[in-house]
């Protein structure tokens, strides 16, 4: 990889029961654009997500100019995503989406610590697009099977976000493998009532 | 003289497992028995082929013959090796050099190659779509890429049977999470064997020009461990999105913009899960053949998962 030209950033796929656990970012230089991390409480950075669940409230919260409030909902938990004018697509999105709708979300971690001291995370939308029941299925089994991996590498030597986690958090790991499979019964059940999800055209 | 370095090359090629050798050694032994004693050089290259033997205490046939191996271009991943090969032209492009007399891509079942025939090798030329037995063709390797070279002692063959060119496309998979720019609706610069995508209306190396609309999207899929980008081409973006060339220009016509129909796109694509195939060019999975992936299916199959899980 040439130095010049930096990597594109993964989307890691993380529940909402675990994102809303992390509260610790850092960066990895001391140069001003060097991207920013969420230290995920399974043990991985991430400065990019991938997010398919139901929107289901949008508010516009912003005071002299839009700005929306979405709450993406998976079986583990909530999303909150914040799209303003920096954001315009995304934005624009929310705007016009009637919930509840399945969406996607791409976006970057971003944290806020409230008045009491405690810390929010949310979702910098890049883009918020309608999908299908069938690719939300996917991709609680996707998110399902990398939490997994995770876990299963926490206890690796040589895992320096696991070791960054239990120094920054301390928690047990075994709440997010039972957050999986909790959200796997619920594609389970699902697909007992109503047979296989519809694909999305 | 050039004749006797391709024997020294091949002999030391034969030997260098055995014997430590160089090639100027082999060459300078050719070169006394072809020079001053006069042997025709094939005679010249049994006779060291032999001495070389009785060094390393080895049987003749415990050499490859001629110094090639018959090999599949798939198998081709050593520099300097020298192999027969059964092939087919698969493509022929033009070459960019005087000193180069043909350059293009060889095929069999593995895949494809790179190949380069140089005019010192005064080598019949070969046909685009005919199969060939080559014998004697060096690889090479520049970057991680492999390619062979034709050169002086190769013989050309042409096969009566039609060798099977075989697929050595990439698959890739993940959420489709971003279409870069230059995507949806473009303009090439219409100038003979340029294609470039026009910027603003100028080409790049023609300057001003009037463009040809095209369709292309540059896309990123994503599987939460890496990013691979990928390009769809008109056919593809197409049936991807549903917008075809005519489709597209008219929505770009009724805004008076080319980038509404990039953002339709997006909107369409964006989020959703694809499996794409096809070969790799540079940073890019070109994609000949792709799906839509939804729902859990085998790779990712909640029942399994869930007894992972379990098990943990």
């Amino acid at each position: 990889m040439s130095q010049s030209v930096p990597s594109r950033e993964v989307a890691r796929r993380v529940f909402a029961a675990e994102y809303n656990d992390a509260s610790y970012t850092f960066k990895e230089s001391d140069d001003e654009r060097a991207p920013l991390y969420l230290l995920l409480p399974t043990g991985e950075r991430a400065n990019r997500v991938f997010v398919v669940g139901t929107l289901t409230e949008k508010e516009d919260v912003g005071e002299d100019s839009e700005y929306w409030r979405g709450r993406i909902v998976d079986p583990t938990g909530t999303f909150f995503t914040y799209a303003g004018q920096y954001q315009p697509e995304a934005a624009s999105a929310l705007r016009e989406l009637e919930p509840p709708a399945y969406v996607a979300v791409v976006g970057k971690p971003r944290t806020y610590e409230t008045d009491d001291g405690s810390v929010n995370v949310s979702v910098r939308p890049e883009s918020i697009t309608t999908v299908g029941a069938a690719t939300r299925d996917r991709w609680v089994a996707e998110t399902a099977a990398r939490t997994l991996d995770r876990i299963e590498a926490f206890d690796d030597e040589g895992n320096e976000y696991a070791r960054m986690a239990r120094e920054q958090y301390d928690l047990p790991v075994e709440e997010y493998r039972d957050a999986a499979v909790a959200a796997l019964q619920s594609l389970d059940d699902a697909d007992e009532l109503e047979g296989e999800g519809e694909a999305p055209a | 003289m050039a004749d006797l370095q391709t024997h020294a090359e091949e002999i030391h090629e034969q030997f260098s497992d055995h014997l430590d050798l160089t090639v100027e050694d082999v060459e300078e032994r050719l070169a006394s028995l072809v020079n001053e004693y006069s042997v025709p050089v094939d005679e010249a290259r049994r006779s060291v082929v032999n001495s070389y033997l009785d060094e390393a205490g080895l049987e003749r046939d415990e050499i490859g013959s001629g110094g090639a191996e018959q090999a599949l271009v798939g198998d081709i991943d050593e520099d300097e090796q020298w192999v027969d090969l059964r092939v087919k032209v698969a493509d022929l492009w033009d070459p960019n050099h005087d000193s180069i007399a043909q350059v293009g891509l060889l095929g069999d079942e593995s895949g494809t190659i790179k190949f380069v025939s140089f005019s010192t090798s005064e080598l019949e030329e070969l046909e685009e779509g005919t199969s060939y037995a080559l014998s004697n063709v060096v690889t090479d390797e520049y970057q991680g890429n492999y390619s062979v070279k034709l050169n002086r002692t190769t013989t050309i063959t042409e096969l009566d049977e039609e060798i099977e060119v075989g697929d050595d496309s990439d698959e890739v998979e993940g959420a489709l999470v971003d279409i870069q720019s230059g995507s949806g609706l473009i303009k090439r610069c219409p100038e003979d064997d340029c294609t470039r995508v026009l910027q603003n209306g100028r080409c790049s190396e023609h300057g001003q020009v009037d463009g040809e609309f095209d369709l292309r999207i540059k896309a990123v899929l994503d599987d939460g461990d890496a990013v691979q980008e990928v390009i769809f081409n008109e056919e593809a973006t197409a049936e991807l999105t549903g917008i075809g060339l005519d489709e597209a220009k008219e929505m770009a016509q009724d805004a008076l913009d080319t980038t509404v129909v990039g953002e339709e796109m997006a909107d369409r694509i964006v989020g959703r899960y694809y499996r794409v195939r096809g070969p790799t060019l540079g940073r890019y999975v070109l994609a000949d053949e792709f799906e839509e992936l939804s729902g859990t299916d085998d790779t990712v199959d909640a029942e399994s998962l869930l007894i992972r899980a379990r098990s943990l």
